[in-house]
């Protein structure tokens, strides 16, 4: 069988991110970008199925602009099979990438499609979904354990209540949440090998895929401030100050 | 003028808290009818109790087998079709929501946003992005059917008691997939107060250091009759099971107070209690930057001053 996974660059998880002081945006210029942190995941989960043999090729997509390529070569490196860059200057909504997903997948016909739950730069946690309805398909979301077996995955989901299990008939839609593996280093001879990995790259343009951009952004902000508080010596003071507080 | 669809969430023949607090999101955009749709297989208790919800005009009930155990899958082709003629479609942005709202956004062919915070208008939101570490002003368009998931912690229970909204069965003739399936749910059982509504929660990092250490926590939440929270760091190391998680990718809480102990206090774990009342922060590091939000710090070993607490709480 055959997955795809969604593999988007964003802002590396440790860069704090500023608001440009005119409001007008996020400041990006020369910060560390990395591979979506759910999505590395996404991408393990999907290399762990094909050493079990469950799968066959394993194919990243990455949708964005032409510098694209270096970060396609590092899901390449982690081991992934081949890749398609779909390339656009305009970054994509969740509606527009969830279309763009919906044309590969009529093209690749995938039996699972493994997305991250959430892009950390949007954290819309939208995208997955959109295609699972657009596609007509399940979508099991925000998985931490994941079992493919006689065409249909088992998936367990972190939800606010506590572990869901629900079975999805193949082909399905899975997004992965953090505890569903720890994603493997990359290895230097394995960035060696990437490079003669086929990279194909599809102008979107050239999709005829109907825009889902719908949403504007207005102005950016910063998060409200909280005060710098007060440090107390022990307990007892720590005791005196929430009384005080009317908090006990 | 709007018209509010907003979808119930519910477990158990309870109606979830985070409801009311949507109703608070739908009445701030002006609304002139706000109806509640409740999804379930024996929705007349959920529904008598979202009838009580102070700004509610009606409560409609679709009554299937099928929504015993609600899965995105099903549940959004009946939304999708109660939507027509409803200007606004809201959700909380739960785990429930967050899988079930995108899902109904796209059968309508439309955006969703995300994590609404402030309503500016019938169309204009605010919303975290990066983490929370920016805020976004987002414009939906005005001809199309605005599909919303609201951030609880930004909005406060619309009251109830007094409304006595009419409640009206649905009869929605849509044909349902049998592609996806419940299996169970575990829930993590436990006497002490709901971690997403309480007023008060004691938090462990991984400077607990072990599923037996954290029991120190869990004792003195019950004195202080506070729910229990954990860092990303604490459940991955199997302290607490996941339910438990606060932050960007866990629960987002604003109690009246939060306590975090041996948290270092990581930008993703901020984010999920930047709204909170007090934040207390009990750390042996000088420099874990939790200090830089908290509104009262101590530094400390959490094993010699939580006892010294619950001495000083008598
Ligand atoms: C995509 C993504 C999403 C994430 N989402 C979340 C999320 O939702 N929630 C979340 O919490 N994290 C999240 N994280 C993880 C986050 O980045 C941090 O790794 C995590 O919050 C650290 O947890 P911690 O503070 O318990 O552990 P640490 O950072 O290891 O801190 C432990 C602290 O305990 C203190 N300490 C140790 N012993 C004692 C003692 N005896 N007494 C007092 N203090 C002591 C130490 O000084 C230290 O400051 C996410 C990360 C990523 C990449
Ligand atoms: N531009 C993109 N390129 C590749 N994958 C994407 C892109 N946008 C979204 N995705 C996938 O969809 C997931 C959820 O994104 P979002 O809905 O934006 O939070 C991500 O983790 C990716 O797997």
């Amino acid at each position: 069988m055959k997955i795809l996974v969604g593999y988007k660059r964003v802002v590396d998880y440790n860069v704090r991110v500023q608001v440009k002081p005119d409001g007008s945006g996020v400041a990006l210029d020369g910060v560390k970008m990395s591979a979506n942190p759910f999505d590395d995941i996404a991408l393990e989960e999907a290399l762990r199925l094909r050493e079990k043999g469950v799968a066959e090729e394993v194919v990243i997509v990455g949708i964005g602009p032409a510098d694209l390529t270096a970060h396609l070569r590092n899901g390449l490196a982690m081991g992934a099979n081949r890749a398609i860059h779909v390339t656009t200057d305009t970054a994509p909504q969740p509606l527009t990438a969830a279309r763009v997903f919906l044309k590969l997948v009529e093209k690749e016909s995938p039996d699972l499609v493994i997305l991250g739950k959430q892009a950390i730069d949007d954290d819309a946690n939208q995208t997955g979904q959109m295609l699972a309805a657009l596609w007509g398909r399940p979508q099991a979301t925000f998985a931490s354990e994941l079992a493919v077996e006689g065409g249909k995955a088992t998936v367990t989901r972190e939800v606010d209540a506590g572990l869901e299990t629900i079975e999805a008939e193949l082909p399905a839609v899975v997004t992965t949440d953090l505890r569903l593996n720890e994603p493997r280093f990359i290895k230097l001879p394995d960035i060696m090998k990437a490079k003669s990995k086929p990279i194909d790259t599809v102008e979107l343009d050239s999709l005829s895929v109907e825009d889902g951009n719908h949403l504007k952004t207005t102005q950016y902000a910063p998060p409200p401030k909280r005060e710098k508080g007060v440090m107390v010596e022990d307990a007892a003071a720590l005791v005196a100050a929430l009384r005080q507080k009317g908090l006990l | 003028m709007s018209k509010i669809l907003v979808i119930a969430e519910h477990l158990e023949g309870k109606l979830n808290s985070a409801t009311a607090r949507v109703v608070s999101a739908a009445v701030a955009t002006g609304a002139q009818a706000i109806d509640v749709l409740v999804l379930s297989d024996a929705p007349d208790a959920i529904a008598a109790e979202a009838a009580s919800i102070e700004g509610v005009s009606r409560v409609l009930t679709v009554t299937r087998t099928q929504n015993a155990h609600l899965l995105a899958a099903t549940a959004a082709p009946q939304i999708a079709r109660a939507a027509e003629g409803y200007s606004h479609v809201f959700g909380p942005s739960t785990t429930t929501g967050k899988d079930l709202m995108p899902r109904v956004a796209a059968l309508l062919g439309v955006a969703q946003v995300s994590d609404v915070m402030t309503v500016e208008g019938p169309h204009t939101f605010t919303r975290p992005i990066y983490a929370g570490n920016a805020i976004i002003t987002v414009e939906a368009p005005a001809d199309q059917t605005v599909v919303a998931t609201i951030r609880p912690a930004s909005w406060s229970a619309a009251a109830s008691g007094d409304n006595a909204a009419p409640v009206e069965a649905l009869d929605l003739d849509v044909e349902l997939p049998t592609h996806t399936r419940f299996v169970e749910l575990k829930q993590a059982k436990s006497d002490r107060p709901d971690l997403q509504s309480a007023s008060r929660v004691i938090s462990g990092g991984r400077g607990v250091g072990s599923k037996e250490n954290f029991d120190i926590i869990f004792r003195l939440a019950e004195k202080m009759h506070a729910a229990v929270g954990a860092s990303r760091a604490a459940v991955d190391a199997g302290y607490v099971p996941n339910d438990m998680q606060v932050g960007q990718t866990g629960k987002i809480i604003a109690p009246e107070l939060y306590m975090a102990f041996g948290i270092s206090g990581a930008i993703q774990h901020l984010t999920g209690i930047k709204d909170a009342g007090t934040i207390v922060a009990i750390n042996k590091d000088a420099d874990a930057p939790i200090f830089e939000i908290a509104d009262i710090g101590l530094v400390g070993d959490l094993f010699k001053v939580i006892p010294e607490i619950e001495a000083a709480l008598g």
